[in-house]
């Protein structure tokens, strides 16, 4: 599947950025450090970015974040809304590997090759760019932001890797039942 | 959802500009927010995020909720910032004042209540204008206007889907969410992490399913009214900038500029009394 930008990919913007936006407040906090929790969204963001590729994910990472903090919370923290980008873009390189909608996705080795991309992508994301751009943009203190930073890789890889290998998965299967009458080698 | 913040139509000269106008200005003002610590700037910056808001005509039931919810944050993040960097305020601005000796390691210093001054001021100076644009401005009409600046219609159209199924999707999640509390899975802070997590997929897993089949639905419909046949399209809400938005534009552009070099002038981002 190339990165082609059709009617579908329009469309899955746009839904997987309301879903992405009504999800934001879904979250189990770990309660003693501000904005950081176990966010369902992510699994939403990492679902959409394997099933329809880069820049699917890319677009409902920039703009689901920056909506939803916007009706959410009234501001828009630029130096997060970024790195779900870039987590989105990452995972979807990878979207043709998965093959989720062709139903290839029930073999360990795809399931392991997912959650790596996916754990490398959380940390490019959460422990490299958050921060970074926290102290540039914002010039908050260093430690308060790797703090930060480090607990939202650890609550993001566990729902990327938890919810979004079980919903691939699931997808993967109903998907493989519909198109098996086209598969033909 | 009535913690949600939406559109409200009425007849003031900030509803009458055009999105782009806004997006623009909200753009601009949260980047120049982000930039500057200097406390004269962000003083005079929060007393025209006062006057919009007022002359916006925004009414406290609009955006309360919201608004409280927001303080709640930034006091968490004030206290955070406290108790992991105490000193951070003395490393930037190079001084130390010690005002009161609280305990362990933990004293409180003039530096450090300077600084989270301006954390705050940043907050107050931005959320204002942020509030402004959302309840001010119609979603269609800013799709339109997306692609009026030049950016390519199935983008604009991708953000207008967004804006328009939020409201669906939202409806769709309490109703699978009352579905599931009334099977008996708990979804309170009752239950513990783990537990809560898998209750979260109890309503993950439909809501993403019926929303994949939402998406071919929609799909379908355009390709079968042509969408993304030729390269241009008309748009319904779409409307032309005028008098005001230029002005708007340019008032924006000006300040912005000044802003950052009033900031920048000495060399740092920061403004220091001491």
């Amino acid at each position: 599947m190339k990165t082609k930008f059709g009617i579908k990919e329009v469309v899955a913007i746009g839904i997987g950025t309301a879903l992405f936006v009504v999800l934001t407040n879904v979250q189990v906090p770990f309660g003693i450090i501000p904005n950081t929790a176990l966010q369902s969204r992510v699994a939403i963001l990492t679902f959409f970015a394997a099933v329809f590729g880069p820049v699917v994910g890319g677009a409902i990472g920039l703009i689901g974040h920056a909506l939803g903090d916007a009706l959410f919370y009234g501001g828009v923290w630029w130096s997060w809304v970024f790195p779900d980008a870039l987590f989105g873009i990452v995972v979807g390189l990878f979207a043709s590997k998965y093959a989720i909608r062709e139903g290839g996705f029930s073999n360990g080795k795809t399931i392991v090759f997912f959650n790596v991309v996916q754990v490398i992508g959380n940390a490019l994301a959460w422990i490299g760019l958050a921060p970074l751009l926290d102290i540039l943009i914002y010039a908050e203190p260093a430690a308060k932001v790797f703090t930060q930073g480090v607990l939202a890789f650890i609550g993001n890889i566990i729902v990327a890797g938890v919810l979004g290998t079980l919903l691939a998965a699931a997808y993967s299967k109903v998907g493989a039942k519909s198109s098996s009458l086209t598969k033909e080698d | 959802m009535s913690r949600l913040l939406t559109y409200a139509p009425k007849d003031t000269w900030i509803h009458r500009l055009s999105g782009v106008t806004k997006l623009l200005f909200f753009l601009l003002w949260s980047v120049v927010g982000m930039l500057t610590y200097d406390t004269r700037v962000l003083l005079v910056m929060l007393l025209c995020s006062l006057v919009l808001y007022k002359t916006s005509k925004t009414e406290w039931k609009q955006v309360g909720t919201i608004f409280k919810f927001i303080l709640l944050f930034l006091a968490l993040n004030l206290f955070t910032i406290f108790a992991i960097s105490p000193y951070q305020g003395t490393e930037v601005y190079g001084t130390r004042t010690d005002l009161l000796h609280l305990f362990w390691h933990y004293t409180l210093t003039k530096e450090q209540l300077f600084y989270e001054f301006n954390i705050m001021l940043k907050y107050f100076t931005v959320i204002p204008v942020v509030l402004i644009f959302i309840v001010t401005t119609n979603p269609s009409e800013f799709a339109a206007s997306l692609n009026r600046i030049g950016i390519s219609y199935r983008a604009g159209y991708a953000v207008a889907i967004a804006l328009r199924y939020v409201p669906d999707v939202q409806h769709d999640f309490t109703k699978i969410k009352h579905a599931q509390e009334a099977r008996g899975i708990e979804m309170s802070s009752k239950a513990n992490l783990l537990t809560r997590l898998k209750n979260m997929s109890t309503i993950i897993f439909p809501l993403i399913f019926s929303s994949m089949d939402r998406i071919d639905v929609v799909s379908n419909a355009m390709e079968l009214r042509g969408f993304g046949k030729n390269k241009k399209r008309t748009w319904y809400s779409g409307k032309p900038l005028q008098r005001n938005d230029y002005l708007s534009i340019v008032f924006v552009i000006v300040f912005c500029v000044s802003a950052l070099v009033v900031t920048f002038y000495d060399g740092s981002r920061f403004y220091n009394p001491f």
